[in-house]
């Protein structure tokens, strides 16, 4: 019997949301199961087995110096690494933070700052260390998820398509929201969630990231021609992929 | 003196990251602290300055197990500020997708985190190759539960649908009916599940807690009540800064909830099942006491079957309120912000999910106070290993170790939400 991939999932600053959409992957868990080594993967397991590792699933962001010595160690410890999900990916929601003081973000929520021990910044697993592939979302999508586990145990290109919601919007027959008038972030934000906001009549907000090559101050017009004001603009940029670069320069634009 | 400490440095089958360090010192366990190294993320802090609109949408992203809870606590507190008050019908849609997060993380943890203590396997994976029936059983009631979540809110995690006044989209009697028959289904699965989890062998342990949920004049509580204990606290939503304080202590970053005056509580399924039993209906408390479990159950152990049992109650509302539902005449109701500050307090999978904000007048967040279930728990866990532990301290470090990490996962601790959790260090002198 040929001897089984080795599968580890790690965790860093996050909500947990990316690795459970693996344990969401109900009809297939199992399967999977047979047909990799789950390593490593403590919200799911006690075994913790050592490395090497085939393929490692990073959750999360880097925001402490421990967290930032453990990459390292895990990347030394796996052929291929992949990021999971928009903290991991870019920095997160929790990356909010850089573009603010963090000794304010400790003193509004904790009575004593001493006892925390956190970096200035959330950065993405990039940032730190060579990363193979990076899966968008917030959460990402079980079905783009088993696709680029099945991609890397087979050795090939994980298929995963880079143009904007809207391909999907079309597809899925929807109403364009900003023909209804309302300011949306589809045109510029990676595919792969399945277009639900518009669907759920509301705008994107741009949860998958930002698309390959973006043309984001386009769009920024066109939402000040639907009344969006400069902080609307700011804070829809600067919220789940606020640390992309794309999300990031354009927000920065709108500052004052 | 002799002093032995044991570690568990990574806690496995716990959402999020956390350890635990127990003193034994001459035979005696001196403390028992449950280390919570996640790392914090500030949610209260980056919330100023945004807007209302924006507060479900973010504070959802708090955790991936159970942001309905987050987002209707936080919608309930904009609701409230702001003097909306929302149809019927989208109250009962609410509900629903809650039962629909109460089914998919109780079985979650009930199947694929907790069972596997009671049966010896290190996980759920390496349980199916002998329990292949329970472990499929209990992903489809997982399946079940995330199909409401999807159809009501968009997607199972990080629904898009939720905001203040109603939703964005509520969705055709046609299309919940579609999920009638598969609540049904769930509901039979879950009568099994109660079954199987009550033949476990559950260590003896009986523990005098102060319980606090929810309590509503008529239903089994999800998303509004009074706050009530079985030791007298009978309070609104609004006057739980007055009863309750959060303290900081060197090894969590997670803040530690206490009574005032009284100190450790506990919340969650043992504690509204507790306060509750009353509410449930008669078929649902003939088969909890035919699994062992009368109108209060103590042992931290059996909060397994306690979990088990509200997945039932969650399928049989669920089939209720699909049967009951009339589509509204608009999906939301307008909302116009104020100047104000608002409460929202709702029952998470895990126990009560506390939220406060102050509003500008345009609506902009001035101030945000979330305080989650595990963070609230987490001195009744301390107190729970320490009773474990102490008649086990002749033991050896490892089955010193396994039964501690039981004792934790008793409690689902959602370590995400809390730090706002878990490696276990023993250690003795």
């Amino acid at each position: 019997m040929a001897k089984l991939s080795r599968l580890a999932v790690w965790k860093f600053a996050s909500c947990d949301g990316c690795q459970l959409t693996l344990l969401d992957c109900e009809d297939d868990l199992l399967d999977l199961a047979g047909a990799v080594d789950v390593a490593y993967f403590p919200e799911a397991s006690s075994k913790m087995a050592q490395g090497p590792y085939d393929l490692s699933l990073v959750e999360g962001s880097i925001t402490t110096a421990h967290d930032a010595e453990q990459i390292r160690d895990i990347r030394a410890q796996s052929k291929h690494l992949v990021t999971i999900g928009a903290c991991a990916t870019s920095g997160g929601i929790q990356a909010l933070r850089n573009f603010a003081d963090v000794s304010d973000f400790v003193a509004a929520v904790y009575a004593r700052p001493d006892y925390i021990d956190t970096l200035e910044t959330s950065t993405p697993i990039s940032a730190h260390v060579t990363v193979d592939f990076e899966l968008q979302g917030c959460p990402i999508d079980k079905r783009q998820l088993l696709e680029v586990i099945g991609a890397f145990l087979a050795g090939r290109k994980p298929v995963i398509p880079q143009y904007s919601v809207c391909f999907e919007c079309k597809r899925r027959g929807n109403t364009c929201v900003m023909v209804l008038g309302e300011p949306c972030l589809g045109p510029v934000t990676q595919a792969g969630c399945g277009a639900i906001c518009p669907a759920y009549r509301r705008a994107c907000y741009g949860c998958f990231g930002p698309m390959e090559a973006p043309n984001i101050p386009a769009l920024s017009e066109q939402w000040r021609q639907l009344g969006a004001g400069k902080r609307q603009i700011r804070d829809v940029l600067r919220t789940f992929y606020g640390w992309s670069d794309p999300f990031r320069r354009e927000s920065e634009a709108h500052d004052h | 003196m002799t002093t032995r400490t044991i570690t568990v440095d990574y806690l496995a089958r716990v959402e999020g990251e956390g350890a635990l360090d127990l003193h034994i010192e001459n035979g005696e366990v001196t403390a028992a602290d449950l280390r919570i190294f996640e790392p914090p993320r500030f949610f209260e802090a980056f919330l100023r300055g945004r807007s209302y609109t924006e507060l479900p949408d973010i504070v959802a992203r708090i955790c991936g197990i159970c942001p309905i809870a987050y987002q209707l606590g936080a919608i309930h507190a904009v609701e409230d500020a702001f003097e909306v008050t929302v149809d019927p019908q989208v109250s009962a849609l609410r509900r629903l997708i809650y039962c629909g997060e109460w089914i998919q993380s109780h079985a979650l943890h009930v199947v694929m985190l907790h069972a596997p203590d009671f049966l010896g396997y290190p996980d759920a994976i390496q349980m199916a190759q002998r329990h292949g029936d329970a472990v499929r059983r209990g992903l489809a009631l997982k399946q079940a539960g995330n199909a409401l979540m999807s159809l009501l809110g968009g997607r199972e995690i990080h629904p898009v649908s939720l905001r203040a006044g109603g939703f964005h989209r509520v969705p055709t009697k046609r299309e919940l009916e579609d999920l009638s028959e598969t609540m049904k289904q769930a509901r039979d699965l879950a009568e099994e599940l109660v079954k199987w989890v009550s033949t476990f062998p559950f260590p003896a342990l009986e523990r005098d807690y102060e319980f606090v949920a929810l309590r509503h004049e008529q239903e089994y509580p999800i998303t509004a009540g009074r706050l009530v204990s079985n030791k007298g606290l009978d309070i609104a939503i609004e006057r739980f800064e007055h009863e309750f304080e959060e303290r900081q202590v060197p090894h969590s970053t997670a803040l530690q909830c206490h009574m005032k005056r009284r100190g450790a509580y506990l919340v969650g399924p043992m504690a509204r099942y507790a306060i509750n039993h009353d509410r449930l209906p008669q078929s649902v408390q003939d088969l909890a006491s035919s699994a062992g479990i009368g109108a209060v159950c103590r042992n931290p152990f059996q909060s397994i079957v306690v979990r088990a049992i509200e997945i039932l109650h969650a399928c049989d509302e669920a089939v209720r309120l699909i049967a009951a539902y009339q589509e509204p005449a608009l999906p939301f109701v307008p909302v116009e912000p104020r100047a104000a500050a608002g409460f929202g307090c709702t029952e998470a999978p895990r126990g009560i999910c506390w939220h406060r904000y102050e509003f500008a007048e345009d609506g902009t967040i001035r101030d945000a106070r979330i305080v989650p279930p595990t963070s609230q728990n987490q001195s009744s866990v301390e107190a729970d290993l320490r009773a474990v532990a102490a008649p086990l301290v002749d033991q050896d470090d490892g089955t010193l170790r396994a039964r501690c990490e039981m004792t934790i996962r008793n409690y689902d601790p959602c370590i995400s939400c809390a730090a706002h959790f878990l490696d276990l260090t023993v250690h003795r002198s």
